[in-house]
């Protein structure tokens, strides 16, 4: 009996494992592919390099249009850190109203909210390119990064709302005697219990800023101003006859490092931002 | 006296509830509001950002360009007398942009619902190998591996390099080949499955051990009790992710963008609905058009979410039993 289940266990875990590997051996070829010799990439798919070069990573580096790598990584890490303060701030200010002050039209503003969660962005792109052209913000990051200091990322303004909601509001109405106003509640109150869910936040602010291509490829016009997603995707260029699919391949690993430290260091707030609200993915 | 005061404190509250509400209603009545209404008037005209004051009312012309087809129209006239051409590749957009939702979305639910089964067992480890079965849906959507997936499945590409090490021949490019391109794209967001994955363990780890005890005591197998237990019980769960990753997968685009090289691939075969959109807004400058396709999308979606909350009656229940 006992050596069954043991041996049930073992082929459950042997299957999980086969899968997995199948399932994570596109990007482990990608990594490995970036370490070999640009003519052997696409006729070797084994995971072990035949010879192992740091040459796509030195030619890829280079970038294009006198500006290296270096240069669209800062500008993808400025813009996340930016767009995170923004986050942070305008979207734990509504869900704090949301959850815990009370005043006219709350309700109302509140079904809002839900519904932009799920209104398809779309609608108001024209119009935004529109605006943001008129302020002549085309070509910078404001229009990238102003938003997120106008909440409109209603997905983290919903999740810090279920968060607060279900802190103790005890600790409200003791801070209220203790003659704290709002912003006292807010600052020494509900901003350190909510952390978890800053924190998962920040986390999927980041991530989302580092992919997002669409945005940067309305909004960014010089190559100095590129985010990494936006200088790959000009690096392989529209025929894909790039010859360089090393440096592609190369860049394309570093870019992946952010995230993957991120989300090995931080995974229990992956966990939590996913179930508890969905987030897209 | 006493009315006043209570005045001043209703104003006091509101005051400062206001303001802590002020960045999300600044941004939702200058970004989201009134860009709506805008893109809806938008939709009724010409317009050319790049050409001010040459903006036209033309009543319903753009939904007849995108239209038009179905009553077999090449052109028509405009109110302003022009003479308009129909939008040949609008409704190829849509055809893709349908067979892609209908296909990846039910694979992508029915893969993570497996594969969640598979992690809901007493196992060591289940924590390591959901991170694992992650990995996908955290680097898919980027460019690099938008990138990577055209790599792929190239004629010279590693799967095909996979398939001839099996012995396959006459190997087509896949995502050169209009007939496969598509499924390359279904593929990739199939492969995705994490998120819903995570939710659906979520869900799994809700429904009490008990009820799949007493069952198999009844004498249900493992079959019977997933439609009479694990069905019924996720059922919410299934709905929450059916219709996010609906509304998530009609508006695809830097997959498809990449892929098809910045166009709708060989033939149009990955002219998704949003990089149609794209096109006739920013590269032909047409963002009357563009703004009329947007609030068709919106429609689409809504009305499709619409139909999938109508049929939750049907087959989603709440646990009234408990």
């Amino acid at each position: 009996m006992k050596s069954g289940t043991i041996m049930r266990h073992t082929l459950t875990h042997l299957f999980i494992i086969a899968l997995g590997v199948l399932m994570i051996y596109p990007v482990v070829w990608m990594v490995v592919s970036s370490f070999k010799p640009n003519t052997m990439i696409f006729s070797d798919p084994g995971l072990i390099p035949k010879a192992v070069t740091f040459e796509n990573y030195i030619t890829g580096w280079k970038g294009y249009a006198g500006t290296t790598f270096g240069r669209f990584f800062i500008n993808s890490l400025f813009m996340c850190l930016v767009s995170i303060t923004g986050n942070l701030i305008s979207c734990t200010m509504a869900a704090y109203a949301f959850a815990r002050l009370k005043f006219a039209g709350k309700s109302f503003w509140f079904a809002v909210m839900m519904i932009t969660l799920m209104l398809p962005g779309h609608v108001t792109l024209v119009p935004r390119y529109i605006l943001f052209n008129s302020f002549e913000w085309v070509g910078t990051y404001l229009p990238i990064l102003v938003p997120k200091f106008l909440a409109t990322d209603a997905f983290f303004v919903f999740l810090l709302v279920q968060f607060i909601r279900s802190l103790p509001k005890e600790l409200d109405e003791a801070a209220i005697i203790d003659g704290c106003g709002k912003w006292g509640v807010f600052w020494r109150i509900i901003v350190p219990l909510a952390s978890p869910a800053l924190v998962t936040t920040a986390l999927f602010t980041f991530l989302w800023t580092w992919d997002d291509f669409f945005n940067h490829l309305l909004y960014l016009t010089k190559p100095e101003t590129f985010s990494v997603s936006r200088a790959l995707r000009t690096f392989v260029g529209d025929a894909g006859a790039v010859s360089n699919w090393g440096g592609a391949m190369a860049m394309a690993t570093l870019s992946m490092i952010p995230t993957f430290i991120l989300f090995f260091a931080l995974q229990q707030y992956f966990v939590e931002g996913i179930s508890t609200t969905g987030i897209k993915g | 006296m006493h009315k006043t005061s209570a005045i001043i404190k209703f104003l006091k509250n509101n005051v400062s509830a206001y303001l802590f509400l002020a960045p999300w209603l600044l941004g939702f009545l200058v970004l989201t509001l009134y860009p709506m209404g805008y893109s809806l008037w938008l939709g009724f005209t010409d317009y050319d950002f790049t050409k001010p004051g040459s903006t036209q009312w033309i009543g319903l012309g753009n939904y007849m360009k995108m239209f038009g087809a179905v009553f077999g129209m090449n052109e028509f006239t405009a109110s302003t007398g022009e003479v308009m051409r129909i939008d040949p590749y609008y409704l190829k957009s849509l055809s893709v942009t349908f067979s892609y939702v209908f296909t990846s979305v039910p694979l992508k639910l029915l893969f993570a619902l497996a594969v969640a089964m598979l992690l809901n067992q007493k196992l060591r480890g289940v924590p390591f190998y959901r991170a694992v079965y992650y990995i996908p849906t955290l680097l898919g959507g980027s460019v690099a591996i938008a990138v990577l997936w055209r790599k792929l499945f190239e004629k010279e590409g590693l799967v095909n390099g996979l398939l001839g090490a099996l012995g396959f021949t006459d190997l087509p490019g896949w995502i050169t080949n209009p007939k496969y391109a598509l499924w390359t794209l279904v593929l990739l967001t199939v492969w995705q499955f994490g998120s819903s994955m995570i939710i659906f363990l979520a869900g799994l780890k809700q429904i009490p051990q008990e009820y799949y005890e007493s069952a198999s005591v009844d004498g249900a197998n493992k079959i019977q009790q997933f439609f009479a237990i694990t069905i019924p019980l996720l059922s919410p769960v299934i709905l929450f992710n059916l219709v996010m990753q609906m509304i998530g997968a009609f508006q695809v685009f830097t997959q498809a963008y990449i892929i098809g090289g910045g166009r709708g691939g060989v033939l149009n075969s990955t002219l998704f609905y949003t990089l149609h959109l794209y096109i006739q807004g920013w590269t032909y400058h047409e963002m009357g058009y563009a703004s009329a396709m947007a609030w068709v999308l919106l429609l689409i979606i809504g009305a499709l979410t619409a139909m999938v909350f109508r049929s939750s009656g049907l087959w989603v229940s709440y646990g009234t039993g408990e």
